[in-house]
């Protein structure tokens, strides 16, 4: 067994709620009532697409997966497999698929192939991490992550050429929302962390442009808006990888999901992963500026897991000391939408709104709407 | 009345060659010439050694150009010609945004005529006068077909009209004490250049989205407009076949903030006699001849550029102009001390600027209209075809005309099949068709440009559907296929991403042997400046990418 060990594992209920109009998979309830409505498993049939091509690309590629319908079942014909330990229930949970990755690991692998939803992606990260490198087949409801393929087959060419010449990798955003929110007609997208991808054509964030160009582009916002805040003392770092460049900049190490303050004067991080009230404190009779950047795919830009950057804070500073940063191919894949706001107070929302100039690039802006997010997804409008 | 048959067109059985040439600088061998003058005789080199000592820049060796000889060099460039598509050989409405269309062959015949390719741009105006009144007519032809007072032909290119224009709103503002305003607004969907050369010129760039319409809100122009507003930059229809109906007042909120109007009108083709920038108040626009005015591509130039100004930016023009004296004969006024200067040497790319003038005249003002009639027919025509190959969309405007060329979107194809709009463009090659996706980044997803202009019968346009018709098919029953086109290009598929990646490009011979033969480049003399010399003030170093 000499050729490259890809990893496989798949979440045999993935998509399920998404043909029956559940707007999600998560729950055994849920799943129950997408089988009542005659869902099907298409997370199987939708792997075994990824590894034919697979099969077809990278002959010499060694499949390793766990038994049944959580990797087994979805293996081609013509594809050498070792299979460990699993389960043969279709319904399986989010331990299941925690389980499995570390088995995976266990064993060794060079890739994992995983096929499900941002609640697998979520899952997926729970256990992998930085362990390995990983690629998503698109099976799931919510795809907001921007570690999928961009469809199976693209999933499989690249997992292929992944494989057999190599790849750089680059950190891929795992976003999820509250499954429960969405039936409301309330999206809350969430960033969770980041898995490695390979930087290869096929890999993108689904809605979200390529990685290669994403991380370069992100460099030169960093550069440019340090150059604009020179009579700023403290810079409050949202959470993401645009704004993360920033603090890449300044050398210091962030937090990707939570919020940073650095005092730009001694370049000094002064709280990391800051609640609001450190926040205020940092903040406190001096000049500020916060550094937001969109929700990839969603377009939010606060109230979804930056609730550190409060109301009261924004009243503190206030709202005009916001800046908003994106990539240009992150704000062209939102379609001409707008951008949302939900801090909880309808005057700090509002003086929020209207148009916004997000900074693309050095000397580059794009006019984006900023909107509070109550008047878009009220259920009515759903 | 006539009839037209009905035909369902065909992919085509096409095959191109492959050669597998090698680079020039492989061929040859040393001391093989194309042609061996004779040896000059021994006084006259005598005569002219100490001339030849006296030249300071003399190298020391002989360039490393090609030895070969000229049967060869003929083979050579003939087998690379086979491994084209050029807009001669394809149907070649792939290439959205650029305007292809048919350059008339009889107008080659004038620039080869002795009055334009026996004359010196150094001669005397005195003898020159034929060339200056085709020039002076073509400006006058430009004027009335933009609406506008005064037109120079000097760019060499359109983006470098699209700088020329830049150059003068920069100098608009500077003679009237408002250099402060350094922010130039465009929109997504604008041709890139207009970003590009005011970004050159070292304005800030504000984008405005298009919006579910496909071009942008008043408010979001309400919203970018401002005292430090130099400009408003933009195309329209825009670069999706999308005309603003709100364009009006889109020049009058940029005037009434100080600002000044562009109009890219790089492609007018939708447009020609039909409405003009002066309509509307747009202060400059330009024109491509290459794109309009049907002068050749030329794969990447020489092109030719027209700007076209109102009386008021007329002062502004590069210089010289060419002013008609009372007596009728033509001249050239130098003297014009609020011009940018010149933007390219002596007279422009005259060859092309013969090759408008012969088009324009052939047409006249109805032909050009119809030029434009013609276009958009065969584009609407075109959107009805391809929006019914299952898996192709034209996003914005849903349900409504387009005007010159549609951006299509392949994404429900890719969705479905794994094939991107960019694998479909490499598998369309394969039936002997050229296709581009779009400018990056995409906005519209999975995208595809298609710009039929007036050149193209209907069974062209049959037969570009019926290929793009047979790829989709193919994606669905077999994608492979489709994934590991072309197979009958002339080369197999290249790697993307070496594409992307700077490291791995070589544009010329030298660099090639530098990185991927090791050979140390020879040390270039540097210029060393006279003892005294001021030093130039340059603006700090901006961050690049």
């Amino acid at each position: 067994m000499s050729g490259p060990r890809l990893g496989v594992v798949v979440n045999p209920v993935a998509g399920i709620g998404g043909v029956v109009g559940l707007k999600g998979s998560d729950g055994a309830r849920v799943q129950a009532q997408a089988h009542q409505r005659g869902a099907v498993h298409r997370s199987i049939d939708r792997t075994r697409r990824a590894l034919s091509v697979l099969a077809a690309q990278a002959p010499t590629c060694h499949v390793v997966t766990v038994a049944g319908p959580m990797g087994e079942q979805a293996v081609p014909a013509g594809l050498s497999a070792t299979v460990l330990g699993g389960t043969a229930r279709r319904a399986t949970t989010a331990d299941d698929t925690r389980r499995a990755c570390a088995r995976l690991l266990d064993h060794g692998i060079d890739l994992l192939l995983f096929a499900g939803g941002d609640g697998t992606a979520r899952d997926v990260l729970d256990v992998v991490g930085e362990r390995c490198p990983v690629l998503g087949v698109p099976a799931g409801v919510k795809m907001h992550s921007a570690v999928f393929g961009t469809s199976p087959v693209t999933a499989g060419r690249t997992a292929a050429a992944y494989l057999v010449s190599g790849a750089r990798l680059a950190p891929a955003e795992i976003l999820d929302l509250d499954e429960a929110g969405v039936r409301a007609g309330v999206v809350r997208p969430r960033l969770y962390g980041a898995l490695n991808v390979p930087v290869l054509p096929g890999v993108q964030g689904r809605k979200v442009g390529s990685s290669a160009a994403e991380t370069a582009d992100a460099a030169a916002i960093a550069a440019a808006v340090l150059d604009e805040m020179t009579d700023v003392e403290i810079a409050v770092l949202g959470p993401g990888t645009t704004v993360g460049a920033v603090a890449q900049r300044l050398g210091v190490t962030g937090t990707l999901t939570g919020v940073d303050a650095v005092d730009l004067g001694t370049g000094q991080l002064l709280v990391a992963d800051a609640g609001e009230q450190e926040l205020l404190a940092a903040v406190r009779r001096r000049r500020c500026r916060v550094l937001l950047s969109p929700l990839g795919g969603s377009g939010f830009l606060l109230g979804r897991g930056d609730q550190q950057v409060s109301a009261m804070l924004l009243r503190e500073i206030g709202t005009d000391a916001v800046t908003v940063l994106a990539t240009r191919s992150k704000l062209a894949a939102l379609g001409g939408a707008p951008l949302w706001v939900d801090t909880g107070d309808a005057e700090v929302d509002s003086a929020l709104s209207g148009m916004h100039r997000v900074l693309t690039g050095p000397g580059e802006y794009m006019i984006q709407p900023v909107l509070p997010a109550d008047e878009a997804f009220a259920p009515q409008r759903a | 009345m006539i009839t037209f048959p009905q035909r369902d067109g065909h992919a085509r059985d096409f095959h191109q060659a492959r050669w597998n040439e090698q680079l020039i600088f492989d061929l040859g061998s040393p001391g093989e010439r194309g042609v061996v003058p004779p040896a000059s005789e021994p006084a006259a080199a005598a005569a002219g050694e100490p001339v030849r000592r006296s030249l300071r820049n003399r190298r020391n060796a002989a360039p490393r150009l090609p030895q070969i000889s000229q049967p060869q060099v003929l083979r050579h460039y003939l087998r690379l010609s086979q491994e084209t598509l050029g807009a001669d050989l394809n149907i070649d409405i792939g290439q959205g945004t650029c305007t292809m269309k048919y350059s008339p062959k009889v107008n080659d015949t004038f620039v080869r005529s002795p009055e334009v390719s026996a004359v010196h741009p150094l001669q005397p105006v005195d003898t020159l006068q034929g060339l200056l009144e085709l020039i002076h007519r073509l400006e006058r032809m430009i004027a009335e077909i933009s609406g506008l007072h005064s037109v120079t032909l000097q760019p060499g290119a359109g983006s470098a009209a699209i700088y020329a224009n830049v150059s003068m709103v920069r100098k608009y503002h500077a003679v009237r004490g408002e250099s402060h305003r350094d922010e130039v607004i465009t929109t997504g969907f604008s041709h890139p250049s207009n970003a590009a050369t005011a970004k050159t010129a070292g304005y800030k760039i504000i984008t405005l989205q298009g919006g579910p319409d496909g071009y942008p809100t008043v408010e979001a122009l309400r919203a970018a407009v401002s005292n430090r507003t130099a400009a408003l930059m933009i195309t329209n229809p825009e670069d999706i076949g999308v005309f603003n109906p709100h364009i009006a007042e889109f020049v009058r909120i940029v005037h009434e903030a100080g600002g000044l109007c562009v109009y890219d009108q790089a492609n007018a083709n939708g447009i020609l006699g039909i409405t003009r920038a002066a309509e509307v108040g747009f202060d400059i626009c330009h024109f491509n001849l290459h794109k309009t005015f049907s002068t050749p591509h030329a794969c990447g130039g020489p092109a030719a550029g027209a700007c076209a100004v109102t009386e008021e930016l007329a002062p502004y023009l590069p210089s010289p102009v060419i002013v008609r004296a009372d007596d009728g004969r033509f001249d050239l006024d130098h003297d014009r001390p609020l011009s940018i200067g010149k933007v390219r040497p002596f007279y422009g790319v005259t060859a092309n600027l013969v090759r408008a003038y012969a088009w324009i005249s052939s047409l006249g003002a109805e032909g050009l209209r119809q030029v434009a009639e013609t276009a958009v027919l065969n584009n609407n025509y075109l959107l009805k075809k391809i929006t019914e190959i299952d898996g192709v969309t034209a996003p914005y405007a849903e349900g409504h005309h387009r005007i010159e060329q549609v951006r299509y979107s392949l994404a429900d194809l890719h969705e479905e099949t794994g094939v991107s709009s960019g694998d479909f463009g490499v598998r369309l090659g394969d039936f002997g068709l050229h296709y581009w996706t779009s400018h990056h980044p995409y906005s519209v997803p999975e995208p595809a440009t298609i710009e039929p202009t007036e050149s193209y019968s209907r069974a062209e346009l049959d037969e570009y559907v019926a290929a793009m018709r047979t790829v989709a098919e193919e994606a669905r029953t077999d994608p492979e296929k489709v994934l590991s086109a072309p197979h009958r290009g002339p080369i197999h598929r290249s790697g993307q991403d070496a594409m992307d990646d700077p490291e791995t490009w070589a544009v010329t011979y030298r660099a090639y042997r530098h990185k991927y033969l090791g050979e140390q480049p020879p040390e270039v003399p540097r210029w060393i400046p006279p003892a005294g010399l001021p030093a130039k003030q340059r603006p700090p170093r901006a961050a690049h990418r």
